[in-house]
């Protein structure tokens, strides 16, 4: 096998099973670039933190290799791999000091006291809580424990940090600058992130790439714009960001594109991404801010009528929510900069898209996603 | 609005604002005091006034001064230094103070109780109330002196002159192996006498022993409970339990048969021929039976607080521990058990506490050499009805847990302890 010169960590066909009878990680294969930022993005139960720990060394794989700097680490112990890592607690050492939780890495590995202080004192500086040092993790707030927790993964200069969903824990605001704070980080460090989390929105913020994981699967590795707006299946489409979905059987296909006949009748042209010939179900994706509410003489590639079902004022925008093909739950959002004296519930208007927006991916089995 | 520091914050009715929250609170401190009374009459009838009745008893001395009246007056115009017999008015005292009690027949206790402090007191006590019974007129102090020659001895009348105050240090004293001397001055006692420090230091070191035994044991059981999965943890906890639920009296009994000299173990090592058969081990009726009996029967007390200290302990503490590079035991030392020092601090306080005081296993297995000061406290208390001494002993056993008490407060900090 070719080994990519950039890559930092392989997993070469990782599989892992704690009971024996199924597997949590089927057939993994992930190349992680140096100083990339990449994100395990996945509902919970995906797999996702299983990645994680068998990369920490916490779990063993039950079949496959996992490469770190082209070595494979399977039988190396989690302290001999000089990898940081940041938990979804922090796991702070309550009995210690900022500063003494920082110095432990340092210490462990028999650093001399004017070099360990010395590091302590700048990693506090990175994090913005010089002069913290001495206070117990007990006394900091969390979005302060959750620096700490940072500062430590990357006191000992490791080149690659994991972070278990380490933001779960703040509210809203503090989450947002946090982001931006690890971020920040990040660039400035140059060190490889492999990030956790559920969050699709952390995941696309943040992330040079994203892998969406489910059942064990990676579904989908890309660049968050490529993830957002070319979905490869009904199950990425749904997970990322906001989604239409319309049922339907491939009547034809043609080159890069195919017509879709939907449940009630309609017959829609969109993008052949993961059909392949005529008959198959499919459904198709949409995104809602591709949707246009279209006077009646509009031509284009799909003209669609509904029903408005709901408004919601958001102030940049409208969301309607209409009845589309039997869909009850067909969203667009319409820019407030055009006046929409039609929009009123009830109303029957057109909706009109592109066929390259709209997608024919395969039919998702578990329509249950959690958020 | 800016408020004058002397003004008082008032409710919308005027009063101030202090005096209404008091007003609320009322009612439910008085619940609550209702809530907890009965109980704390009950400890106070059945814990607090018995324990200040011990620790009164410890020092009492009203025996001499009650049933001997007379003679404790007249005794103390008498120079006790000098060497010379009272004269002959502590003598017609004396004579008159033994009629009385021999009639009401409380003239043995003040015998038996001067026996505690000179042996041959209660004899001659006996002795004398027989014989006084004839003696009527003066002169008292050739009477007395020809009815027992004892009555010469100087150091009889000194006795009787000490203990003739209300209280006394003698129990103390003869708690710490010492007594006073014929001229009043502190003594160590005599040679065979010299039991009950020798009794302390085996009672605290042995429970030191068993402490750091259940330590030792207990730590990586509760480890174990804390990080199996919860269905067999609950198995594991099951069987640390057991014995909590079985009689104590059963649990060292069966100690006794398992370590007697003709018991399971023996028999088990003579048959695997790693001691012979006439030299089978003594495991039982002497330290080493206590030690095993005991440090068994205190283990759940150990293994309880450490398993609720330890539950607590998320397993990431360890993970991050390891992530950071130290090796499990560099992890372990330095992070686990750091956060199990309150569980460690509770069980051994606990243990300790427990063991320093205990009675029935020392009893039934500690032999002569096992045993604790608890046991000599219960044999003074049912056997030689020396309960002054009985108090003392208590009474020290007492202030050695206060003050072991408070020294754990200052080092580990009582408020760290986590029971469960």
């Amino acid at each position: 096998m070719v080994k990519n010169r950039q890559s930092i960590v392989k997993f070469d066909h990782v599989q892992k099973s704690y009971d024996g009878k199924t597997l949590v990680i089927k057939d993994l294969n992930l190349s992680i670039e140096t100083g990339e930022f990449l994100t395990m993005l996945g509902p919970s139960g995906s797999g996702k933190t299983t990645c994680l720990m068998m990369l920490a060394g916490f779990e063993p794989a039950t079949y496959g290799e996992i490469y770190l700097n082209n070595q494979p680490i399977n039988r190396v112990a989690p302290h001999r791999r000089g990898i940081g890592m940041v938990f979804q607690n922090y796991a702070l050492f309550p009995h210690m000091t900022v500063a003494e939780n920082l110095a432990f890495p340092l210490r462990v590995r028999k650093l001399s006291n004017s070099e360990t202080e010395a590091r302590v004192e700048r990693v506090l500086d990175m994090v913005q809580l010089s002069g913290f040092g001495s206070r117990r993790p007990a006394q900091l707030s969390g979005g302060q424990r959750q620096r700490v927790a940072v500062a430590r993964a990357l006191v000992f200069e490791p080149v690659l940090v994991l972070m278990d969903e380490p933001l779960g824990a703040l509210d809203k605001n503090l989450r947002e600058e946090m982001q931006f704070e690890i971020k920040r980080i990040h660039e400035d460090l140059g060190v490889t992130v492999v990030y956790v989390t559920h969050d699709q929105s952390e995941a696309l913020t943040m992330s040079n790439r994203i892998a969406v994981f489910n059942d064990g699967v990676i579904q989908q590795l890309a660049t968050p714009d490529v993830l957002y707006e070319q979905p490869e299946n009904a199950f990425v489409a749904r997970f990322i960001g906001e989604n239409n979905c319309l049922e339907g059987q491939v009547e034809s296909v043609d080159g890069a594109y195919c017509q879709v006949r939907l449940e009630t009748g309609e017959s829609i042209r969109a993008l052949k991404v993961k059909v392949d010939s005529e008959g198959e179900p499919t459904t198709l994706s949409l995104r809602p801010e591709r949707v246009t509410v279209a006077p009646a003489e509009t031509t284009g590639d799909n003209l669609v009528s509904g029903r408005v079902e709901e408004l919601i004022y958001l102030g940049d925008h409208i969301r309607v929510r209409l009845t589309v093909a039997g869909n009850r739950e067909f969203v667009v959002k319409v820019s407030n900069t055009q006046h929409r004296t039609s929009l009123s519930k009830g109303n029957q208007v057109q909706l009109a898209w592109a066929a390259d927006d709209c997608r024919a991916l395969d039919t998702l089995q578990d329509t249950s996603i959690p958020a | 609005m800016t408020q004058v520091p002397s003004d008082v914050i008032r409710t919308a009715d005027g009063t101030p604002l202090r005096l209404s929250l008091q007003r609320t609170q009322f009612q439910s401190r008085l619940r609550a005091l209702m809530l907890v009374l009965p109980l704390l009459a009950f400890l106070t009838v059945t814990f607090i006034l018995p324990i200040l009745d011990m620790l009164y008893r410890s020092i009492d001395n009203r025996i001499v001064a009650s049933i001997l009246p007379q003679t404790t007056v007249t005794i103390q115009a008498w120079d006790a230094q000098g060497g010379e017999l009272p004269d002959e008015a502590v003598f017609e005292a004396l004579v008159r103070d033994m009629q009385a009690a021999f009639k009401d027949k409380t003239l043995g206790r003040v015998g038996r109780r001067l026996n505690y402090e000179k042996p041959g007191m209660s004899s001659l006590f006996r002795k004398s109330g027989r014989n006084t019974r004839k003696i009527t007129e003066a002169p008292f102090k050739e009477q007395l002196l020809a009815i027992d020659k004892r009555w010469h001895d100087v150091s009889v009348w000194r006795l009787i002159y000490r203990e003739s105050g209300a209280t006394t240090s003698s129990y103390f004293l003869a708690s710490s192996d010492l007594r006073l001397n014929d001229q009043g001055e502190i003594a160590r006692q005599p040679e065979p006498r010299r039991i009950y420090v020798t009794l302390f230091y085996r009672t605290l070191w042995m429970s030191l022993l068993i402490t750091a035994l259940c330590l030792l044991l207990g730590y990586p059981v509760s480890y174990l409970l804390a990080t199996l999965p919860l269905r067999t943890s609950n198995l594991l906890m099951i069987l640390v339990l057991l014995p909590f639920w079985t009689s104590l009296l059963v649990r060292t009994t069966s100690w006794i048969a398992l370590l007697q000299t003709q018991g399971v173990l023996n028999d088990l090592l003579v048959f695997i021929g790693l001691v012979p058969e006439d030299a089978r081990l003594q495991m039982i009726y002497n330290k080493t039976g206590t030690l095993v009996a005991m440090t068994h029967i205190l283990l759940p007390f150990m293994i309880l607080p450490l398993y609720s200290v330890m539950k607590t302990i998320p397993a990431s503490y360890m993970q991050a521990a390891r992530s950071l590079g130290a090796s499990p035991f560099t992890a372990f030392i330095r992070v686990y058990v750091p956060n199990t020092v309150p569980g460690i601090g509770a069980g051994c306080i606990l243990v300790f506490i427990l063991s320093i005081g205990y009675y029935i296993t020392p009893a039934l297995v500690g032999g002569r050499t096992g045993t604790f000061i608890s046991n000599f406290i219960a044999v003074h208390i049912s056997e030689s009805l020396n309960w002054g001494l009985a108090a003392a002993l208590g009474a020290i056993l007492l202030a050695v847990v206060l003050v072991l008490y408070l020294l754990y407060d200052k080092i580990v900090g009582v408020s760290n302890m986590r029971l469960g």
